[in-house]
């Protein structure tokens, strides 16, 4: 589904964010990739989502390379991928539930499937009685889970997230890693990239490791090790 | 397709309605840019009102020898109406200058006593002449010293008058190149001002634009709402400024016949209502949309 071909990303001359990295993401997987901060876990998901091109080598989603898509075309792309970033990305003037409406919207879904569905993951995400509130009224936790639910809400093929439980508590962590197994368990592709070692080695999932740019490791029922 | 435009509609309304400061702002410059497009187009008429009240006052006369017969001087006032450059022709017979000559110095002893003494009516009959524009009185004058009429005519007042007539000429010429570039370098300065506040509220949510495209949006679908947001602002600009402008000519109108005489603001507000509503509307919604549509562009290229 999602195919690295010697990717390499170079900033300037002296830093590469990767280097020459290539792997393969195959449908309704669900891969785990792990490295310090710098490590180019962020550039890669910046890769895949066209936000940033390659210096050197492929990507393909579904076959398509990623590269050769035209900029008019790039959201049907992007519909196609539900993120999670790291800094969450909530459209400021929009309240949680237009911010979750948001990418229903997009697609063209109708208005009740939007009202349906969006009620739907509030509820899942625990935010029912924060829909009406504006990202600056949220506390970190609560953006990430609005974050969240903006990227499953459309039924996308694949969920990239970006350390989606970096400012969860213990509890909250569990119930996000708890609904992207069963997101990936209803046939969504997930790729996750996280510092956190107990979620990792209790995913018992494939993990890629990344170091200065380079996969240092690829492992089936990996674990978290740097 | 209906349910992206609604959709639209109501990003664009509730942008509106959220960000007011802004809102604020961008009405302000708008309202600005259409008061100065809306002066223009009311000095323009009243500066072509003013010239042409000049240029009403221009004429020239033309004096027949006193032998001149009636008859020969009207087959003239034909000939000469048959110009084209010749607005008006109007004869005026020996006895209609005495008789004005009379009423105008009635009062003046010496003068009248001189009249009796001359006996005669030593008036001449003459022609006046006024052409469509200043620069025209020289191809009438030329009539008169090139046709075979040159036995009847006594003189052509206009050699003596040339250079009033020149110079009155210079001054529509220059009126009309001042005024044009004086209103084509407001209009851009208006346009550039309001075309820059909506750049840079637009400027501040960049970030939400990029968002937006990496949610999937297609460019429509965020360039959309602030489209509409241009056109609500562009629209309650109109409204502000006519309504600005209709309270100005309503209640200033009788005092701009000091500045203008014979121009009344009001009579030409009101009687010109709809187009001058139409250029504000058009001018509003217009410069809010592609100031919208220009500065957005910018930020789509992620």
């Amino acid at each position: 589904m999602i195919k690295f071909q010697n990717v390499s990303k170079i900033y300037s001359q002296k830093t590469a964010a990767l280097d020459n990295v290539s792997f393969e993401v195959a449908e309704k997987e669900f891969v785990s990739i792990v490295g310090k901060s710098g490590s180019g876990k962020t550039t890669l998901f910046k890769l895949i989502l066209a936000e940033e091109k390659p210096s050197n080598g492929r990507i393909f989603f579904d076959s398509q390379e990623i590269q050769k898509i035209k900029s008019k075309e790039l959201p049907f792309l992007r519909r196609k991928i539900g993120t999670v970033f790291q800094d969450y990305k909530l459209i400021h003037s929009k309240t949680a539930y237009e911010n979750i409406a948001y990418a229903m919207e997009v697609i063209g879904a109708s208005d009740k499937e939007v009202k349906k569905d969006v009620a739907e993951v509030l509820e899942i995400v625990g935010l029912t009685s924060k829909a009406n509130n504006f990202p600056v009224e949220l506390s970190g936790g609560e953006k990430q889970r609005v974050a969240i639910a903006r990227a499953l809400i459309h039924r996308p093929e694949v969920i990239l997230a970006d350390e989606p439980t970096g400012n969860l508590d213990p509890y909250n962590t569990l119930e996000i890693i708890r609904l992207l197994l069963k997101i990936n368990k209803f046939g969504t592709t997930v790729f996750l990239a996280t510092h956190n070692k107990t979620v990792i080695n209790s995913l018992d999932k494939r993990v890629i490791t990344l170091q200065d740019g380079k996969i240092v490791r690829d492992e089936e029922n990996g674990r978290f090790i740097l | 397709m209906i349910t992206l435009i609604k959709r639209i509609l109501k990003s664009g309304w509730k942008n509106f309605s959220r960000e007011k400061s802004l809102i604020v702002a961008n009405i302000f410059i708008l309202v600005l840019a259409i008061s100065t497009l809306t002066s223009l187009y009311i000095l323009k008429d009243a500066s072509q009102f003013l010239i042409s009240s000049i240029e009403e006052k221009v004429d020239i006369s033309v004096y027949f020898k006193l032998e001149a017969p009636e008859e020969e001087i009207l087959k003239v006032k034909d000939d000469v109406a048959k110009i084209p450059e010749v607005k008006e022709v109007k004869y005026i017979s020996q006895e209609e200058a005495l008789t004005s000559f009379i009423n105008k110095h009635k009062d003046d002893v010496v003068l009248m006593q001189s009249l009796d003494e001359v006996g005669a009516n030593p008036f001449s009959a003459s022609l006046n002449i006024r052409a469509f524009e200043a620069s025209q009185y020289q191809a009438i004058a030329d009539f008169f010293s090139n046709s075979n009429v040159t036995d009847l005519v006594e003189k052509v007042d206009y050699y003596k008058r040339k250079p009033v007539i020149e110079k009155i000429f210079t001054f529509v010429s220059s009126m009309n190149i001042l005024g044009i570039s004086f209103s084509l370098l407001l209009i851009i300065i208006a346009v550039a001002i309001a075309f820059n506040t909506i750049r840079l509220a637009i400027y501040s949510s960049r970030e939400e634009i990029k968002i937006q495209r990496l949610v999937g949006a297609s460019n429509w679908f965020i360039r959309g709402p602030f489209l509409v947001q241009g056109a609500i602002c562009g629209f309650f600009a109109f409204l502000i400024s006519l309504a600005i402008f209709s309270l100005l000519s309503w209640g200033f109108g009788p005092k701009t016949e000091f500045l203008f005489p014979g121009f009344n603001l009001s009579t030409f507000f009101f009687t010109n209502f709809w187009t001058i509503a139409f250029l504000q509307l058009a001018s509003g919604v217009g410069l809010g949309i592609i100031s919208s549509l220009f500065a957005v562009r910018k930020h789509l290229k992620i």
